[in-house]
């Protein structure tokens, strides 16, 4: 608590301008401290500012701590700075494409890019392809991330329950680019008679109709979805793990001495005060399957044709088509359409993000 | 008389503790084995990622060619040479990226902790944090794109990448900056104080120094994070078939770009560099959390 008295000495350096000078140029603790000393002879015996009342002591301001002070609080504001600039720039970026393109960006699925004077570029086709494979990953992922944060915190005998969730936080640590060619090299493969057997038994129900590709292929929304949702597990797995976690010990005891089992004790203790949290999860874990790149732009087969508003659809999603055209990235123009999709895609992974984190928020205040 | 004993020895009302009744005893089974299987579900598809990775990409590393050689000059076909040059790229990019984010990072988790503790730019910058995180990074990607090579004009590099991957490390020092700090003991900073010591020397050589292996670990967790990001890469590196020592100038690979352009590579040896990238990549990131693991391990808070 020295340094509020150190602060107070401060407010009192600009009245006695001579100690305020020696003390300016002292960096060492214990040269400041004497100079601080209110019974310094040197010191004004009778300023007109120097007020009775007041602590007489001095000012240490050091030009060590004011340096470092104002680095951290630089980079504090750097990071706010940080996210301007990235909307900033890829705004003006994509301004000029967006003015020469010659469809509608948010009502065409065309995208022609390789003549920079004819730009035809709108997402409408990506932006199904991305928002099928992300509700679908997220509506697999889910249930089964609840299932395992409720298995982590209160079924998992204690000793294990930490190794367990390592094994969890593992899945996050393997690359996408390895998970995309697991994905469509083993994974997908396997599934081509799960599809089959669906796109035949459901296909009335249009989600389940034959897309614009060849099932067999594998490279469509069902094989991304999967594997998406084993991509967001651990995230989804991880927040919701910290809420559960947090359940106050009064409302589970308190359940089991009414003679609750224990499914019935999560149910009425651990859910409900978790809910938020869990919701707020699944929304990062959204925001996580909406931004992923490589592993969809392996997975997923290309194709020009409009989608059919099924599973079995091919095409890319706003990341992957972006990373399918970085071989283009030769002019302004075309790079700036792709830039444009990439502002679209900021722009929706910021909105889930800040929703999901003011939720989580608003809980803890609460809690 | 004996009735009134017996009496005495019967409850008035029926039993407290009831038995369960059997759906409970049902719904209750049902719930654990639920619960249960889906953390094996999540085991699943792990084992089964390494297993392949394992599998077909064991065998390509085991040769010493891997390790000491370059692609250069074989065709596409020639199942020899090795990822030395995208092993190199991948390392080399990492720590310039370690070293341009940790300053940052722990300044800005200093910045949290010591100085701006409950201000209003201080929760503006906690929330700004978490937005960072949540970045995609082919938008960090297209970012650094946007800003370094088409405004500044600077070429496709190494370090453009290393830029790139910036802006998903720096969150992940921050959050363990801002954790370490805070468990740092208050005393440790007072005792300072009290003995005249200034703040930021205080921060400098008390705070941060015990906090310091936590921050190691973190950062490491972080860079295997970023390791394997490959949609930056894509955007504003370019890949090299040979070697490229300089991380500032030229086409420098790294070992996702190598799977990148051996996925299009139907022969068997594009198959074999693929998997053998791959394993190679998993390998690197297994030693830099085992490196963590033991960083934390050896030098821990003591309380």
């Amino acid at each position: 608590m020295s340094d509020s008295t150190l602060a107070d000495r401060s407010a009192s350096a600009q009245e006695t301008p001579r100690r305020a000078r020696v003390s300016h140029g002292t960096l060492e603790p214990s040269r400041g401290g004497a100079a601080s000393s209110p019974d310094t002879p040197e010191g004004p015996i009778s300023t007109a500012n120097t007020a009775q009342g007041e602590p007489a002591s001095t000012p240490v301001r050091r030009p060590g701590d004011r340096v470092f002070r104002g680095a951290a609080v630089g980079s504090g504001a750097f990071i706010v700075v940080l996210i301007a600039a990235i909307g900033l720039f890829l705004l003006l970026q994509a301004v000029p494409a967006l003015r020469a393109n010659q469809v509608g960006f948010l009502t065409s699925g065309v995208w022609n890019t390789t003549d920079p004077n004819g730009l035809q570029f709108g997402i409408l086709y990506l932006l199904w392809v991305t928002v099928a494979t992300s509700v679908l990953a997220l509506a697999l992922a889910m249930p089964v991330s609840l299932g395992i944060a409720l298995f982590l915190t209160h079924y998992a005998p204690r000793r294990l329950a930490r190794p367990f969730a390592y094994v969890v936080d593992l899945l996050a640590a393997v690359p996408s680019i390895i998970f995309g060619l697991w994905g469509i090299k083993v994974l997908g493969p396997t599934l081509v008679p799960v599809a089959e057997w669906l796109s035949r038994n459901l296909g009335f129900v249009p989600l389940f109709a034959p897309g614009n590709v060849s099932i067999g292929g594998a490279g469509n929304v069902f094989t991304a979805g999967v594997v998406l949702a084993v991509m967001i597990l651990p995230v989804i797995t991880a927040v919701s793990r910290e809420v559960f976690e947090r359940t106050p010990k009064e409302h589970i005891e308190g359940a089991l001495a009414l003679g609750a089992t224990k499914w019935e004790m999560v149910r009425t203790t651990v859910i409900p005060f978790g809910k938020a949290g869990y919701v707020s999860a699944s929304m990062l874990g959204l925001g996580r399957a909406l931004g992923e790149t490589v592993a969809l732009y392996l997975i997923l087969s290309g194709t020009n044709a409009a989608p059919k508003l099924s599973f079995f659809d091919g095409g890319a999603t706003i990341a992957s088509k972006i990373a399918l055209g970085s071989g283009e990235f030769n002019n302004e123009l075309t790079a700036g359409a792709y830039i444009a999709a990439g502002l679209v895609l900021f722009a929706l992974t910021f909105a889930v993000n800040a929703l999901a984190r003011t939720i989580v928020a608003g809980r803890k205040g609460s809690a | 008389m004996t009735t009134a004993t017996t009496d005495l020895h019967r409850p008035a009302t029926g039993p407290a503790f009831q038995g369960i009744g059997a759906g409970r005893k049902i719904k209750n089974a049902v719930a654990t084995t639920l619960v249960a299987l889906a953390f094996l579900v999540a085991v699943v598809p792990l084992v089964w990622v390494l297993w392949s990775v394992v599998q077909k990409g064991l065998q390509p590393i085991l040769s010493a060619d891997w390790w000491t050689h370059s692609l250069y000059g074989l065709r596409p076909y020639d199942d020899r040479g090795g990822a030395y040059h995208a092993i190199y790229g991948t390392v080399v990019q990492a720590l310039s990226t370690a070293l341009l984010s940790v300053p940052v990072g722990v300044m800005v988790g200093v910045y949290l902790v010591e100085y701006g503790a409950g201000t209003r730019l201080a929760r503006f910058t906690t929330f700004m944090v978490d937005i960072l995180t949540g970045v995609p990074s082919i938008v960090s990607g297209l970012f650094v794109y946007a800003l370094w090579i088409s405004i500044l004009g600077f070429g496709r590099s190494g370090f453009a990448v290393s830029l790139s991957l910036l802006l998903l490390m720096i969150p992940v020092v921050i959050r363990t900056t801002e954790e370490m700090l805070r468990i740092v003991p208050n005393e440790l900073r007072e005792a300072s104080y009290a003995l005249g010591v200034p703040k930021w020397k205080t921060i400098v050589k008390i705070v941060l120094p015990t906090a310091m292996s936590g921050i190691v670990t973190g950062v490491m967790l972080g860079l295997a994070r970023v390791m394997g990001e490959t949609a930056p890469a894509l955007i504003v590196g370019a890949y090299a078939s040979s070697i490229n020592l300089n991380v500032f100038d030229g086409n420098q690979a790294n070992l996702p770009l190598l799977m990148n352009d051996q996925f299009a590579n139907p022969e068997t040896a594009g198959f074999n560099r693929t998997w053998g990238a791959a394993m190679s990549l998993v390998l690197i990131i297994m030693l830099f959390n085992l490196l963590a693991t033991v960083i934390s391990r050896l030098s821990a808070i003591k309380k």
